[in-house]
């Protein structure tokens, strides 16, 4: 079980936008460089605490963040 | 306005480019050239995600100034004519019928000059002597060819404001799109895509809004189905990387090659200053400064000012001539003798002009901004009165 969720999106401009609304909400946030074996799509995705992916999905949705997935994905 | 190597002088060409600026765009340019430097959207490491974070505040501002809920639909490009270019190409294809107005700016009509020799048929609805219309003279050119409607917002020459949201809900009724050029008008008056039935609106960053030249793009309504939009310029764009054709994602689609990222810091400090300030008091604030202007104008025996004459239905610029006198003369003493900045002649809308039966000599142009103070126009009222005597 990792400790770390990473959201996937498909712009760098999806990046910020998720980051800033997780951020806002005061959860703990990272961007990092999307891990290859995962995803190609966008240079960037954003990293949550594994504890804050329920919340981070409500976030991102009420506020229309664009994403790809989260992974792992949910068990 | 003192000038740092300490010249004073009066800039009334804010309908041009806006000036001076607001400190904080100035910090914000130092900053990025300073600390970050690196490019958006192609590199996952701080600096790059610095450079990002810096784009979306200018997203987000920009967004918020329109009334675009979503950010991601405010597409940045080099200027609003780049933009203008984009949806005129996009939308029009030969056979396609586009109908336009009597204030337009080159950047609409020499677009469409060239698309008609692809078979693109435009109309243009005319407009009074003092730039108004009203929309029902737009309804009255629709055909079943027509792809799409084209107005601008406000006139760069006389400032008059054109009904923006009426032309759009006849628009919606017919459904046709709506492309709404906001040279003049983002930054300077409320706008509101989707209360002003707006689907498609063109923007620059260096005028109303108060960042750098360079800037612009267009914001697109939450209706507007981009499908129908190919981009203008393909490339990279730092997302789907592995794909050689160009992304479907907003805003990636429309943003191929590296971004301005320079002016883009200067218009994320400049956009959010507007916002702070408020578009609606900042507008208050000019239309007091343009009636005085108007009626200043007035007064001057040989002057006669174009427009409605009336602050409250324009924006920040007026334009007027003096009997006997050549504009590129009054522009020029303005310039020499009085130390004040302003832009003769037909200021790239030749249409605009024809419809002000202002052709070929052309007008003077004095556009006030955030910064003019009210000594300042009485300064521009009696130059002018001067040159008239």
């Amino acid at each position: 079980m990792s400790d770390f969720a990473v959201i996937l999106v498909h712009t760098t401009s999806d990046a910020i936008h998720a980051e800033r609304v997780l951020k806002r909400a005061g959860l703990a946030v990272k961007l990092i460089p999307t891990p290859r074996r995962l995803s190609s799509d966008c240079g960037s995705a954003v990293r949550i605490d594994a504890g804050d992916r329920a919340e981070s999905e409500r976030l991102l949705g009420e506020a229309n963040v664009s994403i790809d997935r989260i992974e792992p994905p949910a068990s | 306005m003192r000038r740092r190597d300490g010249l004073s002088m009066i800039y009334l060409d804010n309908a041009a480019t806006s000036w001076p600026k607001p400190a904080c765009v100035n910090e914000a340019i130092t900053r990025y050239l300073s600390d970050v430097g690196a490019s958006p959207g192609r590199s996952g490491h701080r600096l790059a995600n610095e450079a990002e974070r810096i784009r979306f505040d200018a997203r987000e501002a920009v967004a918020g100034l329109l009334g675009v809920r979503d950010p991601m639909r405010v597409v940045f490009m080099s200027n609003a004519t780049a933009a203008i270019n984009l949806v005129l190409r996009g939308l029009l294809p030969p056979g396609a019928h586009v109908v336009t107005t009597g204030m337009e700016h080159n950047a609409v009509l020499r677009p469409l000059r060239a698309l008609e020799q692809d078979g693109v048929s435009v109309s243009i609805a005319p407009c009074r002597t003092d730039g108004t219309m009203e929309a029902p003279s737009i309804e009255a050119l629709i055909r079943p060819q027509t792809r799409l409607i084209a107005a601008i917002h406000a006139s760069n020459v006389c400032g008059t404001i054109l009904p923006i949201r009426e032309i759009g809900a006849l628009a919606r009724e017919h459904g046709i799109p709506l492309l709404v050029d906001a040279t003049q008008t983002a930054g300077c008056l409320p706008i509101d895509l989707a209360a002003d039935n707006i689907d498609l609106l063109a923007f620059t960053g260096h005028k109303g809004l108060l960042g750098p030249t360079g800037t612009g793009g267009l914001a697109i309504g939450d209706d507007f189905d981009v499908g129908q939009l190919p981009p203008l310029i393909c490339g990279g764009t730092g997302s789907r990387s592995e794909e050689e054709v160009q992304p479907d994602l907003l805003p990636d689609k429309y943003e191929a090659g590296t971004p301005n990222i320079l002016g883009l810091a200067g218009l994320a400090a400049s956009a959010r200053h507007v916002l702070a300030c408020g578009v609606e008091d900042m507008m208050q604030r000019e239309r007091a400064l343009t009636g005085r202007l108007i009626e200043g104008l007035r007064e001057i025996v040989g002057v006669r000012v174009l427009g409605t004459l009336d602050a409250s239905r324009q924006t920040a610029v007026v334009s007027f001539t003096i009997d006997g006198l050549p504009v590129s003369d009054i522009a020029h003493r303005l310039d020499e003798e009085f130390d004040i900045m302003c832009r003769p002649g037909l200021h790239c809308a030749p249409r605009a002009h024809r419809t002000l039966g202002t052709l070929p000599g052309g007008t003077v142009r004095l556009a006030a901004g955030p910064f003019t103070t009210e000594s300042e126009i009485e300064a521009a009222i009696e130059a002018v009165g001067a040159l008239a005597r």
